[in-house]
């Protein structure tokens, strides 16, 4: 087995951008440009980042659910990249996803046990007996009773249906997942309950997840890494607790001061980012973040700085720190 | 174990009020006034349709030539025809015909024009284009001209014209279904259907067109109101039914001589056409509202 179960290497995807009375492209949204990191077995990789940054799309593209630009995508040692969807096929087993929009992700006209037997069918796994009976041992597994096995998605509320649908990636027993914001759209009690019954799956059958949020109380909790993404870039990689405890990045930086902190007395110490986040369709040269950035120099507009590791397991992609290092 | 019972009532319970998409949808069609009245002019022709034999007080096809273009009284609520026939009787069995007709071209486009629209729609890129263009050809064609160029090609007959009607009609289901689909596969449900391996065709199947129905089903309910329209168009013009059937159209054709002397012949089955193609209208109309209530609020 290879040391990673899922490694990305260099991964872009563009979509084109089409305009004209006769159709041509006029450009690319650069969704993800040139992302690489590696997640272990039994881990959960947090992506983080604003909305738009491409961490959804990053998502897709490990599932290919979306075909990526260009790069490598290799899961357990192997390459992913170049599969047909036929190809592709056994691999469905081995990734799933739980997506953001519980409303939008469940078939309205499919109960809910066609929704979890169809991966089972699909993937040719068990008979019609054993799948039965598997739909109701997921089905407690993931804290819903019996009887709701016959209901149509739209007699449950949100977080019952985000149950559901992991329940359905559950349902082929993959190695990995990926959590695309599956608990946004919940209620904050709710998003509590679900992130604790994601923990324990994780535990009980030993899931690697990764891991999409933009909310960084939600991702500290259930993260073992952290990847920070910015306008399709990752800019800083590292153990929840060193990005926590020291953010190298501006950008982190000025991330992790906007977490609320439910303590009126302690006073805080904002920074605050000038500007919005620049077009993904024309980025700014050089680092994506350079014209946000206090500590910008010359450099930073001109050359990409490239993710290199500044302490152990605690990357970063920063002119500031590769100076330092180099000095 | 009495808890396993009882476990076992709540599933039966909750199957049975499970099933409501269809009841909620019935019942909100069952609010609308207007279409009560297609319901109710729609399973009249239905029984109409069924119990012909039953309730009309005449052989349909066979006069009395004495009786001829006898004016509507108690022995002939609606007159007779100018061979004697007793056109209540006819309009009765021709409710066999426009059924009939109304099914099995409603039917021919439906499965034709949902195919080509769920490919179209499904796949996009170049087949969409050519697909739509070709559409677009047949869209261009006057449409009963059309529906005449190919009965003249077949040859007419009553099969014949149900064939070119339903032909005729290909292109608005191919639109109707092409546009559900490309608004149906953005949904997550169906990316959901593609990560865990779904074969193109069973998420076509499963996913897609099951969540496109309403707008077929409102299409095709008015769609058969059109296709008696046409049928009835086409007999009229001597493209359809042959004599002695008792189709509306050809009743019109037949009666259109003596219109001056005896209106009823041409009046009784023109408003039966009229009541027909209006019920199935009101009932297609009621029906995009009852499947669709986000549409209505």
């Amino acid at each position: 087995m290879a040391e990673y179960l899922m490694e990305i290497k260099n991964l872009k995807k563009y979509f084109p951008v089409i305009k004209g009375i006769i159709p041509r492209q006029a450009g690319s949204v650069k969704a993800v440009d040139g992302v690489s990191f590696a997640v272990k077995a039994g881990e959960t990789l947090g992506l983080v980042g604003e909305s738009g940054c491409g961490k959804s799309t990053t998502g897709r593209l490990l599932l290919r659910l979306l075909e990526p630009t260009s790069g490598q995508i290799y899961f357990d040692g192997k390459e992913i990249t170049k599969l047909n969807e036929k190809e592709m096929r056994p691999l469905r087993k081995e990734l799933q996803i739980v997506f953001q929009d519980p409303y939008a992700s469940l078939n309205p006209r499919m109960t809910v046990e066609e929704i979890i037997i169809e991966p089972m069918r699909v993937n040719r796994i068990g008979d019609k007996r054993t799948r039965g009976k598997r739909v109701l041992e997921l089905l407690n597994v993931v804290g819903l009773a019996n009887y709701h096995a016959q209901r149509y998605p739209h007699e449950f509320s949100g977080g019952q249906r985000q149950r559901i649908g992991i329940a359905r990636a559950l349902a082929v027993n993959p190695k990995l997942i990926v959590c695309d914001e599956p608990v946004s759209a919940l209620d904050v009690s709710i998003q509590a309950q679900v992130i604790n019954l994601l923990e324990d799956l994780q535990k009980e059958f030993g899931l690697t997840y990764v891991f999409i949020a933009h909310d960084l109380s939600v991702i500290r909790h259930i993260s073992t890494r952290v990847a920070v993404m910015y306008l399709g870039r990752i800019v800083e990689l590292a153990s929840y607790i060193e990005l926590y405890q020291q953010p190298q990045h501006p950008y982190t930086q000025a991330l992790l001061s906007a977490i609320p902190i439910p303590d009126p007395k302690k006073s805080k110490n904002r920074i605050i980012i000038r500007g919005d986040v620049p077009s993904p369709i024309n980025p700014p040269d050089g680092c994506h973040f350079h014209n946000r950035c206090k500590y910008a120099f010359d450099i930073c507009r001109v050359e990409r700085p490239e993710l290199q590791e500044i302490r152990k397991d605690h990357w970063a992609a920063c002119h500031l720190h590769q100076a330092s290092q180099t000095a | 174990m009495d808890t396993q019972i009882a476990a076992k009532k709540s599933v039966n319970q909750q199957a049975n009020q499970s099933r409501g998409i269809w009841a909620d949808s019935f019942s909100r069609l069952l609010r609308q006034k207007s279409a009560i009245f297609g319901l109710i002019i729609v399973v009249t022709l239905i029984c109409a349709a069924l119990f012909a034999p039953y309730i009309a007080p005449y052989n349909p096809e066979k006069g009395i030539l004495g009786d001829r273009l006898q004016a509507p009284s108690e022995g002939h609520w609606f007159g007779t025809d100018s061979q004697g026939r007793d056109i209540l009787s006819r309009i009765i069995f021709g409710s066999r015909i426009s059924i009939q007709i109304g099914i099995i071209t409603v039917g021919i486009s439906l499965v034709v024009g949902t195919f080509m629209g769920a490919l179209s729609g499904y796949f996009g890129g170049v087949l969409d284009l050519l697909v739509m263009r070709f559409i677009d050809i047949m869209m261009a064609f006057p449409y009963i001209l059309l529906a005449i160029a190919i009965t003249a090609v077949l040859g007419p007959s009553l099969v014949n014209a149900m064939i070119a009607i339903g032909i005729v009609g290909i292109p608005i289901y191919a639109r109707v279904v092409r546009g559900a689909v490309l608004s149906v596969k953005e949904n997550e449900y169906v990316e959901a259907a593609r990560a865990v391996g779904c074969s193109k065709s069973r998420i076509i199947w499963r996913h897609v067109l099951p969540n496109c129905i309403a707008p077929i089903i409102v299409q095709a309910t008015l769609g058969i109101g059109t296709a008696i329209l046409d049928s009835a168009g086409l007999s009229f013009l001597g493209l359809g039914a042959r004599p002695p059937k008792s189709e509306w159209g050809l009743m019109l054709n037949q009666g259109k001589d003596s219109l001056q002397t005896a209106p009823w012949a041409v009046m009784f089955p023109g408003l039966a056409i009229l009541l027909v193609v209006l019920g199935f209208n009101l009932l297609g109309d009621g029906l995009r509202d009852a499947l669709d209530p986000k549409l209505k609020e």
